[in-house]
């Protein structure tokens, strides 16, 4: 029954600029009722512009929307839902303290005698939309301590309730795990086979090729193309993105592999991990796998200082490294690219100038001062190394895009020169073209001499960049595979291991 | 090779196009406007009150513009200047000699801001709490230690040292201290590493601890400057009206606090500067000033005083408002 009920949403041309930034030149999605379409685009392309327009959070200058076949213009998220148009985010927002049937209900109590809320009808509800849903969570937990991808499910069900007709979901996946986004998929697919228009937007080809039934391309605010997906491959979809041909998504260099610069032993942190040993040398990426939640950010922050640990050492270049002392363990060469960019990587409200030189303020100043002259000589030369695209040094970090904010902290930290750049997620969130981009680098840097501690959730990304792969589970190390042992079999099955078989 | 602007804004816009500039503008307009316009206002006699008058207000809000810069907040420091009168009363009265007296009146007040620090560091409390609490309790202690008397008795050389001139001129002489606390303060905020951190605390606290600023010091090292600088208001405070009493400067954390604001400095902390408050702090002498010498009450000062301040924390949003719908409009217009 897939795209034979005629297009639900249209946008024809559609128009948006922010100042003198243009954000949307002439984007165009036509998604059918009952489908599933796929939205794809680097980084910047212009589909979260494109979302905010269709959610009523944005207006458009100029170009068509047409909701099914009505012309309509949204002045405000309200309007847009009352419509029939829900948007899932990556990271939805409950209310924690409160039960999951009340966050479903939030603003819409049913009422009953008096405007009494009707508990047992919102309840009867609750569970009639779980059942459709095919998911199993109790309505009356509290929010908070759900996982993301339960959020994200309340959030779905909140919209069936809305009788929503279009969904969004704007990378719903980027923080989910392997089950966690089987059942995403299989919501979807229910969602479309009730008559739904599904949009996903997702940097993961596999996931796009596996659940939608067309995809459209959309490159530098422009719309670029739309086919069924079986007439397209990954190889077309990545050619169109970038409109330019990618070689080797993950261009690994062999590089000559020196002394040990990171050796961590016995680190342990109650509750987090326990026991575990590392080495990086020189000239040497080892990727850090495992589930989300096994400890791999736990164990890169306790090295890096900024969590403590109860046990074990950190040595570089066979020195001890304090505990909890992040500004020692940066002197003596440890450099943390963190996973959540946004908030531990830079300062958004801050320009690119402070940002990239927050890191070696201390050995640009002169006898304890520091002018804004010294810190834009040093941050315009890096940026233009990594090549970060902004026009003035004073643009502020949080307009960039993804893949220049990864950008702007890699430049942060390797202006530090360290001995070993331990990054967590490099890629994550970032468009094909920076991606390939920042393997490149790592690459370079590897050759280099520079000791590389890669942690990563994406499987290729692990197996073609390593040359030895760590894996943890539930805290503690599973497995250590060579280059040639590590395959997707090897490094899952440890990764899923639970210690018990190794105790 | 990419380069790179400095700036997307030409330099003049950069130079004059910000909030501390408008408030240097207001300050002169409202000072050129006096002197025009309010008798007596542009009499020599009138700037020296007017500096004596505000020298505490000046000194505290130095301190207190780094504190709200990290996105914390200290309401004991009015509290921590009686604090340090009295004890620098009692200890004169009791013998010790002057210079001695002055200093353990700065340590203490050091002191009382160290344990702000550590109760909000440490202990990991919010500020507002926090020095809600202290405001009491060292008020409470000054007043407990004085009741509601007063320590009079002042050699007359030091006293006359609060109120003395440079040279010939009417410029009071504590000008030079606030002069210098102002460039090192400005320093330390704008050309130092240690005020880098501190605009990277009040933006994003966690994003400063990855980059290596220790939050908790920071923080602590602010607090104490801030006892220590209320401390030094507190000697000078008694020795200007010549009296140590337990209620000192009541309210003073107010109209600091206030001052701050209205020069600029955001309340969510990360935005705000030196000489922006300093004009705030002018700002808000001059208009008293010249409304008490045009004959209004002190309620008409409040008021006014609190409708700029809200004004003021109105403005920003309400500029950025009209620029989004003129943008708009040449938008429209453009179609």
């Amino acid at each position: 029954m897939t795209g034979t009920d005629g297009p639900a949403l249209v946008l024809r041309d559609v128009a948006k600029s922010f100042g003198s930034v243009v954000a949307l030149r002439a984007a165009t999605l036509a998604v059918d009722a009952g489908s599933i379409h796929a939205l794809v685009g680097e980084n910047g392309a212009g589909k979260s512009t494109l979302v905010k327009i269709i959610s009523g959070l944005h207006r458009r200058d100029g170009g068509e929307f047409l909701l099914e076949g009505r012309s309509v213009d949204f002045r405000s998220t309200a309007e847009s839902k009352a419509a029939g148009i829900a948007v899932i985010y990556q990271e939805p927002t409950l209310f924690p303290d409160l039960s999951v049937t009340e966050n479903i209900f939030m603003g819409r109590q049913p009422t009953g005698r008096w405007g009494r809320i009707d508990r047992r009808a919102m309840n009867t509800e609750a569970h009639a939309l779980f059942e459709q849903l095919g998911v199993q969570i109790d309505p009356d937990r509290p929010a908070e301590g759900l996982s993301i991808a339960d959020q994200q499910i309340i959030e779905i069900a909140k919209a069936i309730s809305l009788q929503a007709r279009v969904l969004i979901m704007d990378e719903p996946t980027a923080a989910l795990s392997g089950n966690e986004v089987e059942r995403l998929m299989t919501v979807a697919r229910t969602l479309r086979d009730s008559g739904c228009a599904v949009v996903f937007i997702s940097h993961r080809f596999d996931e796009v090729f596996e659940l939608c039934d067309t995809i459209t391309v959309m490159r530098d605010g422009s719309y670029v193309s739309t086919d069924p997906v079986d007439q397209v491959d990954v190889d077309d979809v990545v050619r169109r993105l970038v409109g330019r041909e990618v070689g080797d998504l993950y261009p690994k260099q062999p590089s000559e592999i020196g002394d040990v610069v990171l050796e961590v032993k016995g680190l342990t942190s109650l509750g987090l991990f326990s026991d575990v040993d590392l080495t990086v040398r020189s000239g040497e990426i080892v990727g850090l796998a495992g589930l989300v939640g096994a400890g791999r950010s736990e164990v890169a922050q306790a090295i890096f200082g900024v969590d403590s640990y109860n046990a074990g050492t950190v040595h570089v270049d066979g020195r001890p490294v304090p505990a909890r002392n992040p500004v020692k363990a940066m002197e003596m060469g440890i450099a943390l690219v963190p996973e959540d960019r946004r908030r531990h990587g830079l300062v958004l409200e801050e320009d690119i100038s402070r940002n990239i030189t927050s890191a070696t303020r201390r050995s640009l100043s002169h006898g304890g001062l520091i002018w804004s002259a010294l810190e834009r000589r040093s941050a315009r030369q890096w940026a233009s190394r990594l090549e970060v695209k902004a026009s003035a040094l004073d643009t502020l970090g949080g307009t960039l895009s993804g893949g220049n904010q990864q950008k702007v902290v890699l430049a942060k930290w390797l202006s530090t020169e360290p001995r070993v750049l331990i990054i967590d997620e490099p890629t994550r969130g970032i468009d094909v073209g920076t991606k390939s981009e920042v393997h490149r680098l790592l690459s370079t840097l590897a050759q280099e001499g520079l000791g590389i501690l890669m942690i990563s959730s994406e499987l290729p990304e692990v197996l073609g960049m390593a040359d030895r792969v760590v894996v943890l589970s539930e805290g503690h190390v599973t497995a250590e595979l060579g280059r040639d042992e590590a395959t997707p079999e090897a490094v899952m099955h440890a990764a899923t291991s639970s210690q018990r078989e190794h105790a | 090779m990419n380069t790179y602007a400095d700036s997307a804004r030409p330099l003049l816009m950069r130079l004059f196009v910000n909030r501390d500039a408008a408030v240097l503008l207001l300050l002169a307009v409202v000072v050129l406007y006096s002197m025009a316009a309010v008798p007596f206002f542009s009499n020599d006699i009138t700037l020296y009150f007017l500096l004596l008058d505000l020298t505490p207000i000046l000194l505290i809000a130095l301190p207190m513009t780094l504190v709200i810069i990290t996105g914390e907040i200290d309401l004991s420091v009015a509290s921590t200047v009686a604090l340090s009168s009295v004890l620098f009363g009692v200890l004169h009265r009791d013998g010790v000699p002057i210079l001695l007296a002055a200093v353990l009146a700065l340590l203490t007040g050091a002191l009382a801001g160290a344990f702000n620090g550590f109760l909000v560091t440490k202990v990991g409390l919010p500020s507002l709490a926090v020095t809600i609490g202290t405001l009491a309790l060292y008020r409470g202690i000054a007043v407990g230690l004085l009741g509601t008397t007063a320590i009079t008795e002042w050699p007359e050389g030091w006293t006359d040292l609060a109120k003395a001139k440079i040279g010939e001129s009417m410029v009071p002489l504590v000008l030079i201290p606030i002069v210098v606390l102002s460039v090192l303060f400005a320093i330390l905020l704008h050309f130092t590493t240690f005020g880098r951190g501190v605009y990277a605390i009040g933006l994003s606290k966690e994003a400063a601890r990855f980059s290596g600023v220790n939050v908790d010091r920071t923080k602590v090292v602010l607090f104490t400057l801030s006892g220590l600088v209320s401390a030094l208001a507190g000697i000078y405070f008694t020795l200007r009206y010549g009296s140590a009493r337990g209620d000192n400067a009541t309210g003073l954390e107010l109209q600091v606090i206030a001052a701050v604001l209205l020069g600029g400095v955001s309340i969510f902390g990360g935005k705000g500067a030196i000489p922006g408050v300093l004009g705030g702090v002018l700002l808000i002498g001059v208009i008293a000033s010249a409304l008490r010498l045009a004959d209004y009450s002190a309620n008409v000062i409040q008021i006014l005083t609190g409708v700029l301040l809200i004004a003021s924390v109105v403005a920003p949003s309400l500029l950025g408002w009209i620029g989004a719908t003129r943008q708009r409009k040449v938008k429209s217009s453009r179609k």
